[in-house]
């Protein structure tokens, strides 16, 4: 049995911890708004971009064919990952990284270069000696778009270089505050956009000055739109899990003081019986 | 009148029926009225001007971008777009300062400059200082 002072002091320390997760849980809770919004705002632009695209591939009759639609014969493949530069966010890294692993046993086949964002998932694969090209860390949890920018131009140098054949990112999927999904949607060659076959009204578009030249400027914007898109529903998931992880051992520290308050009573009655005993023993003894 | 949308990738940027609109397409200036033809062009840096339905005309920079008319919808992407009263001088001019000068050490012979991005960006920056003085 634990004694009076052990427990006390116990109870005090689940307090202060307490303490530190609610905060943090509520920290959390601001950032993740933020980063919704982020997320919200960047969706209207990339919805618009893949009605564009759709649009645009359906109206140009002729096959198109540019560098970044190109399929190549596979040997080369970038992966991107992207998890959070900070940890106590529950199993946010954990998953991302797992599913990452798995990823890379499928394709042992290929040569693989990585390109880590984030902290945490930099670390994961220097210590198992992957080799990484680049590492994009220090978000501060907030989305920094010359960050993504820089991402961008890397990636679609290496890809248009043939530095690599095939791009793929993994990252979380921010569904709702209670439910993310990791997804690894291949970033290049970009798949060539579904002709819409349904679309017949109003399709005689006219083209300024031709259907190339206007795929030349919008695939890169579309690239850059599709990275946004990921780093800010990332980020959003972060902070996210971080809440309910934090929440969660908020309640956790609640419980816990509970018992070891049950248990200090005990101990505290249990200590004043011992204590009356010995003196009813005392005056006993004095009687006789 | 009609549907303008301006999209940025960080916001809407703009959202309500207009009358008319001037935007700067690839092969130069044009306008479109209510009930254009299908089109799809993409956009110069330049200047964005509309009129909306109080007959309130307003002027605005633009850097890379697109636009899609289809349906009496006018939708615009754009890296960014700001508004002319909104535009930010002393910014652009520092940045028109920074963009020449790696432009001359580019000159001079250091070659780890992105010559292509800093013609851009004293390009934009150029335009945006223009658009300032010409509505302010």
């Amino acid at each position: 049995m634990a004694t009076l002072r052990e427990v006390k002091n116990r109870i005090k320390s689940v307090h202060s911890t307490k303490r530190i997760t609610k905060a943090m849980e509520m920290v959390a809770a601001a950032k993740l708004r933020r980063a919704q919004q982020r997320v919200e705002e960047a969706r209207p632009y990339s919805e618009k971009l893949d009605l564009m695209l759709s649009h645009l591939a359906t109206a140009s009759t002729e096959d198109i064919s540019h560098p970044y639609f190109e399929e190549r014969n596979t040997k080369k493949k970038t992966l991107v990952v992207v998890t959070s530069d900070r940890g106590l966010c529950g199993s946010y890294n954990a998953n991302v990284l797992r599913k990452a692993s798995e990823w890379l046993e499928t394709n042992a086949e290929y040569e693989v270069e990585i390109v880590t964002v984030g902290k945490k998932c930099n670390d994961f694969f220097k210590s198992r000696k992957w080799s990484i090209v680049d590492n994009f860390s220090d978000w501060s949890g907030v989305i920094n778009y010359d960050k993504v920018h820089d991402m961008v131009k890397l990636l679609t140098e290496r890809f248009l270089n043939k530095d690599t054949d095939e791009i793929q990112i993994i990252y979380t999927q921010f569904i709702s505050t209670v439910k993310y999904k990791i997804v690894s949607p291949r970033y290049l060659p970009i798949a060539k956009p579904e002709v819409d076959e349904e679309a017949g009204f109003n399709m005689d578009y006219i083209f300024e000055p031709n259907p190339e030249s206007i795929y030349d400027s919008i695939l890169p914007n579309y690239a850059t739109s599709k990275m946004i898109m990921a780093v800010a529903e990332a980020i959003a998931s972060e902070h996210g899990s971080r809440m309910m992880a934090m929440g969660n051992a908020t309640t956790n520290a609640e419980e816990m003081v509970d018992t070891l308050t049950l248990e200090y009573n005990k101990a505290r009655q249990a200590q004043i019986t011992k204590e009356l005993l010995e003196v009813v023993a005392g005056a006993e003894a004095l009687k006789t | 009148m009609f549907r303008l949308s301006i999209v940025t990738p960080e916001k809407i940027f703009y959202d309500d029926d207009i009358v008319s609109l001037v935007v700067p397409g690839t092969e130069g200036y044009l306008g479109v009225l209510s009930n254009h033809a299908p089109l799809i062009t993409a956009l110069k840096i330049g200047r964005i001007e509309f009129r909306d339905t109080n007959e309130e005309v307003s002027v605005l920079s633009v850097t890379n971008g697109f636009l899609e008319v289809s349906g009496n919808i006018a939708s615009l992407l754009c890296d960014a777009a700001e508004y002319a009263k909104d535009i930010d001088v002393a910014r652009a001019e520092t940045a028109l300062k920074k963009a020449e000068s790696h432009i001359t050490d580019y000159n001079n012979g250091q070659k780890d400059i992105d010559i292509a991005e800093e013609k851009l960006a004293v390009e934009r920056a150029k335009n945006r200082i223009k658009i300032y003085k010409e509505n302010n």
